[in-house]
This record gives structure tokens, sequence and C-alpha cells, in this order.
């Protein structure tokens, strides 16, 4: 037990920082996730065939490809692509990207594709009545998005939405690699400087299962607030 | 683009897809016997029994993956008595660790989809098999296996797919599978995009495959209920 002391004897402080780091990751992947998934709810919803299709494409390829592979291809081409498009505007220094936002972006581009298939779901399965009424009614584009459509949606999509945010909590785990210092890798420092692997990786494990078990209660508190008025 | 690096690596990374195929049929294999196993005990009436099924499957569940190959592979090789075992063969491999935790992995999600299949078959065909007087092991192999089988089939096709993106954690321990020579390719020429072309689309075939290959035998066993 003493192995988890706070302050220098132990690793309890190293490892609490990295709990909160993969708590903020996760949640800034959710954020940067729901922003792909309104920028391509729309396109997978389109009647026109190439938006159509350029909608699949992305959650088709996230979805059929390791989330390993899509951290390795931000992690090496991240500062690649970022310097590319800088020497355009005539800056050519090198730049490093931090390894927060790469791995938040990487996740959060995995989770987006997720959360568009909850978002295009959810709207399909309002009643189309709904849709007609607003329109009929003479709404505003305003009111007949935020006021009518977008609550329903929510309310059907928060389930699915905790699976997830799930998802996407266990996800973080894999920007380890990255050098990102969240509870795995942190578990693998400490593991490798104690010699004490065991440990630390069950301890790793019994971190996430706390993480995955608050969230949970949390989330369902939301659903039974938002499923109310039915 | 360097067109020429994604063909010379192309056979590369093929050679790889075996290793990645190798174990994701072995897990699947075990995973799926795993998830029998586990959903039968949840059915059981016994509370203890039920209790320690659900945990199983909750914690597997509720963990990452990298998190339970590195507990199989770096944790258990530390406990001294099981390296003077027969299990230290295994254990001391990391291929047969990354297949360990897959299929402890898989067999979670599996018993979690063959439970509600189970819960889901309508009480009329139980009681039509008993009232004929059939007896009750042959009404659950006969007629509540093949029943929960076909009805499990989409959601064990995502699982399926899952998998087949889970064994890419295989390369965290050493085993050169699809991801593993695809990193070792990347960080050797520093051409991500390149190589993320090729091996992702070798994935995506895969998926592919198994997405009509599930839906096809929706089509011919499926029914409906």
């Amino acid at each position: 037990m003493e192995l988890l002391y706070f302050g220098d004897k132990g690793w309890g402080d190293e490892l609490f920082f990295a709990t909160l780091m993969t708590i903020a990751v996760s949640i800034t992947a959710m954020i940067i996730g729901f922003i792909f998934a309104a920028l391509f709810t729309p396109l997978k919803l389109s009647n026109n065939k190439f938006l159509n299709s350029i909608g699949n494409a992305y959650t088709t390829v996230i979805r059929g490809v390791p989330e390993l592979l899509v951290i390795y291809l931000f992690f090496f081409g991240g500062s690649g692509a970022i310097m590319f498009v800088a020497s355009i505007f005539g800056y050519n220094d090198y730049i490093e990207i931090n390894a927060f936002l790469t791995g938040s972006f990487s996740i959060g581009i995995i989770s987006g594709a997720y959360s568009t298939e909850v978002f295009r779901g959810a709207l399909q399965s309002i009643d189309r009545g709904q849709f007609e009424a607003a329109k009929v009614l003479g709404f505003n584009k305003y009111i007949y998005f935020f006021k009518i459509i977008l609550p329903q949606m929510l309310r059907l999509a928060i389930p699915n939405l905790s699976n997830v945010w799930q998802i996407t909590l266990k996800d973080t785990s894999l920007i380890s690699v990255t050098g990102l210092v969240e509870i795995m890798r942190q578990s693998y420092i400490a593991a490798g400087s104690t010699r004490d692997p065991l440990f630390f990786y069950s301890f790793a494990a019994v971190l996430y299962l706390i993480l995955t078990f608050l969230s949970m209660q949390l989330l369902n508190k939301l659903e039974t607030k938002y499923s109310k008025g039915y | 683009m360097d067109i020429e690096l994604m063909i010379s690596s192309f056979p590369k990374l093929l050679n790889a897809t075996l290793i990645t195929l190798k174990l994701l049929s072995v897990s699947l294999i075990v995973g799926l016997f795993i998830g029998l196993g586990f959903a039968i005990l949840r059915m059981n009436s016994h509370k203890l029994i039920n209790k320690f099924a659900y945990g199983y499957s909750y914690i597997f569940r509720g963990t990452p993956l990298l998190v339970q190959i590195f507990i199989i592979y770096f944790g258990l090789g530390q406990i001294e008595y099981l390296r003077t075992t027969v299990l230290w063969v295994v254990l001391k491999e990391p291929y047969w660790c990354a297949i360990i935790a897959f299929s402890l992995n898989t067999g979670a999600y599996t018993s979690e989809i063959l439970r509600s299949a189970f819960q889901t078959i309508k009480p009329g065909y139980l009681e039509a098999g008993r009232s004929l007087g059939i007896p009750s092991k042959i009404i659950f192999t006969k007629i509540q296996i093949p029943i929960a089988i076909k009805q499990s089939l989409p959601a064990y096709g995502n699982e399926i797919i899952l998998m087949l993106k889970g064994t890419s954690l295989a390369s965290t321990v050493t085993l050169m599978d699809l991801t593993g020579v695809a990193k070792y390719i990347i960080s050797t020429t520093f051409k991500p995009v390149e190589v993320f072309i090729v091996a992702g689309g070798i994935y995506l075939f895969m998926t592919f495959i198994i997405h009509n290959v599930i839906k096809y035998l929706e089509k011919k066993y499926g029914f409906q209920t």
C-alpha cells in the first residue's frame, strides 16, 4: 500500500493527476467528437449523393480501422500536416503539437464517428410529423432546429451517447503510446521504476472501473431526467 | 504521396495480416466458449454464481483492453509461483498472453450478447418443447441455443469487428501484427499517411468481408420471432 502514498515516497499523487488527465482528455475528445458529429450528421442525412458519400466514408473508415492506427497517423503525421499548412503562410520553423492536443484530437475523431451514427439514428427516429408540423406552423429556422428538433433528438440520443462516452474513456488508454501521462502511461512509468507491474496495472484497472462506474451513475441520472415528459 | 513506398510495404503488411487473422480467429473461438459458459452462469438462479458471472463481464467491459493485456503480459510474470508451473510456458510468450487477454475480453462481451439473446426467446417455444415431452437438456441444445445464435448474429458481427480492431493492441506487447508492422514502417520512413492508407485499406477490406458474411448468414438463418 505504501506504493500509493502521496509525495516523494509513493505514486499516489502522480496517479491522481494522471486520472485527472484521463478525464480531461476524455471530455475534450468527446467535445471534439460532437463537433465532428455536428459536421458529418447532416452529410450522412443529405440527399446529395456526393455529400452523403463523404459522410459515409468518414464513419466507415474510422469505425473499420483500429484506434491505434488512427493515433499513429496523427502522432507521426500531425506536426507534419500543421507544418505544411504553416509553410503555405510562410512559416517554416519546426512546430511541435503537444501530446494532449494530438491525443484528444485523434480520440475525438474516433468518438465523433460513433456520435455521428448515434445522432443520425436519433434524428431518423423522430416522428416525421414533427418536422412537417414545425414547417407548416411557419417557425423560423432557429426555433425549428433548437426548440423542436434538437430537444427531441437529444432525448433519444442520450442512452447511446453514454455508450460512446464509455468507448471514448477506454480509448484514451491508447494515447499512452504517444507519451501523454494519463493513467496507463503513469502506471507504465511506476511499474518500470518499482518493478511491480502487477500492482500498478491492476490499480489502473481499478481506476478505470471507478471512472466507468461513476460516469454510468451520472449518465443514468441524466437519462431519467431527459426521458421525462413521456 | 510516395506510391513506391505504398507498393513496397504492401507485401510486408499483408504478411503481418496473417498474424492479425490468427490472433482474431483463435481468440474468437475461445471467447465464444467462455461467453457461452458465462451466459449460462448468468442465467443461473443461484445468486452467488450469478453475481460472479456479472462481475466477470463488468470488469472486462469496464476496463480498457490495453490494461488487460498489460496485466497478463507484464503483471502475471511477476508472481514467482507461476514461473514454476507449466503455465509459465504459455505466459512468457507475448502471443499467448495476447490471445488470453483477447479471449477473456471478447468472452465478456459475447456472454452479454448471448444472455440477452437467450432472454428474448419467447417462452412459448420452451413451453411447446416441454409439452411435447422433450427433455430439458435437449430443449436447451436443440431449441434455445440455435435460436440464441440466430438472434445474436447482428450483435456478434459487431463484436467480431471490434475484436479485429482490438487485435491491433497486440503490437504493444512486441507482436508484429498488421498494426505493429505499420507502426514500424511509419517510424522508419516517417510517411504516416501512405502507410495508413495501405494498412487501413487492409483493415477495411477485412471489416467489409466480415460485415457481408454476417449479413449473408443473417439472411440465410435469420427469422422473425
